[in-house]
């Protein structure tokens, strides 16, 4: 009995431990800190891009760099507000990790493949839309899956990644379908080629980028969500996401916005270069 | 954290209840093969020696998370159709069973040799000795190391999170992202690992002694 008690002593030790270091989680200062000011002064904007996604930010093994959409509307951006020796310092995130590294300040804003959404804005703002992607599948080709409501029986198995919200949208459009969520889209796209699931669903920009990558897999049913593409900015960071709202127009109305869409998506099969132009 | 523990209920109970079944099966199995290799190891016959010796390196040497991947990604490919929690479960298995091998037969070869002799001599076969007189005294000395084994593979079985095997660590991912409050969604997901750990950690205690007398 006694070891009983000491065993629930230390649970509820734990427990208060949690919560004490809950309280110092959210960091009061943190937030009172100008990132526009701090970025000014050290002539960097620091970055937060995906790496393991073709098209819109991969890393290029042979130079370390990252290479994509993403991160060229980022170093645009930077350019725009910083001048043209403004540097764009750029750090890896996923799904997952992108928001708590911008709370924590590791990084002064995100541009990866992040879908504006209410739940979110609720956490951190978000810029205008940089570009209009929609939620699509990709499947092996000669799959009989030719649209989301193919997946919609019990038993299928459909492949998506944690943090996306292509997950919560799979789930509504096909609620009888058993989601699995892996960490990345590399491991997706894996899980998929080893036929742990019927098809791998998210973000068509970035499923167009995995078809390049892998022949034999195709992507079908056409976009069945509008998921724009937003730059996330902490909360009560309004002068730095207003000039990067003004940045984002000026790209847009000189041209640079559509090189830059055209490097990326010109070639993309499939991809309809012309309506996504701004 | 209470929001966590109200608010995402089912998902954390279905994690436990898979974290749970993972942990069961793979201490079953991991125990079992951990002691057959065991033996092979200490067994007269070279070639024997060398099969125990081969299997253990190969699956303490290789990263648990690599040995549950190949499972997941190239099993599935060539071998046979498994899913992540199988997958992972083996894995989690194979990967226990090398160290559990190693305690083991540190165990048997902690037991006076004069023990094997003896039971021998008096007309006992190899194996006899071995099942009735050696192997019960190695038990006993290794119950402290094979409690940390029991609890590193409750721990290990984290790994299901990365073939979607739907365990704590999963929900956690899963929670830390639908809530966007990552730190008190792992918290969470801590005390629930504790929720087991715990009491496994208690129980070999109390093993531990009442054998001691």
């Amino acid at each position: 009995m006694k070891k009983l008690t000491r065993m629930l002593a230390a649970l509820v030790g734990f427990g208060c431990l949690a919560l004490s270091l809950t309280a110092c989680g959210s960091r009061e200062s943190l937030s009172k800190q100008d990132v526009l000011t701090n970025d000014r002064a050290s002539n960097t904007i620091t970055w937060g891009v995906k790496a393991e996604t073709k098209l819109f930010g991969l890393m290029d093994v042979k130079d370390n760099q990252v290479k994509g959409f993403d991160v060229d509307i980022a170093k645009a951006i930077t350019k725009k507000i910083l001048g043209k020796n403004g540097q764009a310092k750029f750090v890896q995130v996923t799904s997952q990790t992108r928001i708590p590294l911008l709370k924590n300040g590791n990084i002064d804003a995100i541009i990866a493949t992040m879908t504006i959404t209410p739940e979110r804005a609720k956490q951190v703002d978000f810029s205008d839309s940089y570009f209009d992607a929609g939620q699509s599948l990709l499947v092996k080709k000669g799959s009989p899956v030719k649209s989301v409501k193919d997946l919609n029986k019990p038993g299928v198995k459909v492949l998506g990644v944690t943090g996306a919200n292509s997950v919560a949208n799979i789930k509504k459009f096909a609620p009888k379908a058993k989601v699995l969520e892996l960490s990345d889209y590399a491991q997706a796209m894996t899980a998929l080629k080893s036929g742990q699931g019927a098809a791998l669903t998210t973000d068509n920009g970035i499923l167009y980028g995995m078809a390049v990558q892998n022949p034999g897999y195709t992507v079908v049913g056409g976009a069945f969500t509008k998921e724009p593409y937003g730059i996330a900015i902490n909360k009560g960071q309004q002068p730095l996401k207003d000039e990067v709202n003004k940045a984002l127009e000026e790209i847009q109305a000189d041209g640079t916005y559509n090189r830059i869409l055209k490097k990326w998506f010109g070639n993309v099969a499939g991809f309809d270069y012309k309506e996504a132009a701004r | 954290m209470g929001y966590i523990i109200s608010h995402y209920w089912n998902e954390l109970v279905q994690g436990l209840g898979y974290t749970l079944l993972a942990s069961v099966i793979a201490l079953f199995f991991s125990t079992i093969i951990g002691t057959m290799f065991a033996i092979f190891e200490v067994l007269p016959n070279r070639l024997m020696r060398v099969i125990g010796r081969v299997y253990i390196e190969i699956f303490r040497n290789i990263p648990l998370l690599v040995i549950a991947m190949f499972f997941y990604v190239i099993v599935p490919l060539y071998i046979a159709k498994i899913d992540g929690f199988t997958a992972g479960t083996i894995g989690l298995t194979l990967y226990t069973s090398s160290f559990i091998a190693e305690t083991v037969r540190a165990g048997i070869q902690s037991v006076d040799l004069g023990q094997m002799e003896g039971a021998r001599a008096n007309g006992m076969t190899y194996w006899q000795a071995m099942s009735k007189i050696v192997l019960p005294q190695a038990f006993k000395i290794i119950i402290p190391p094979m409690g940390n084994q029991f609890i590193n593979l409750v721990k290990n079985s984290s790994v299901l999170a990365f073939v979607a095997g739907f365990d704590l660590m999963y929900q956690a991912n899963s929670i830390a992202s639908l809530s966007l409050d990552t730190i008190n969604s792992y918290m969470v997901v801590g005390l629930f690992y504790l929720v087991i750990t715990l009491p496994l950690s208690y129980y070999m205690r109390h093993l531990e002694k009442r054998l001691a007398n």
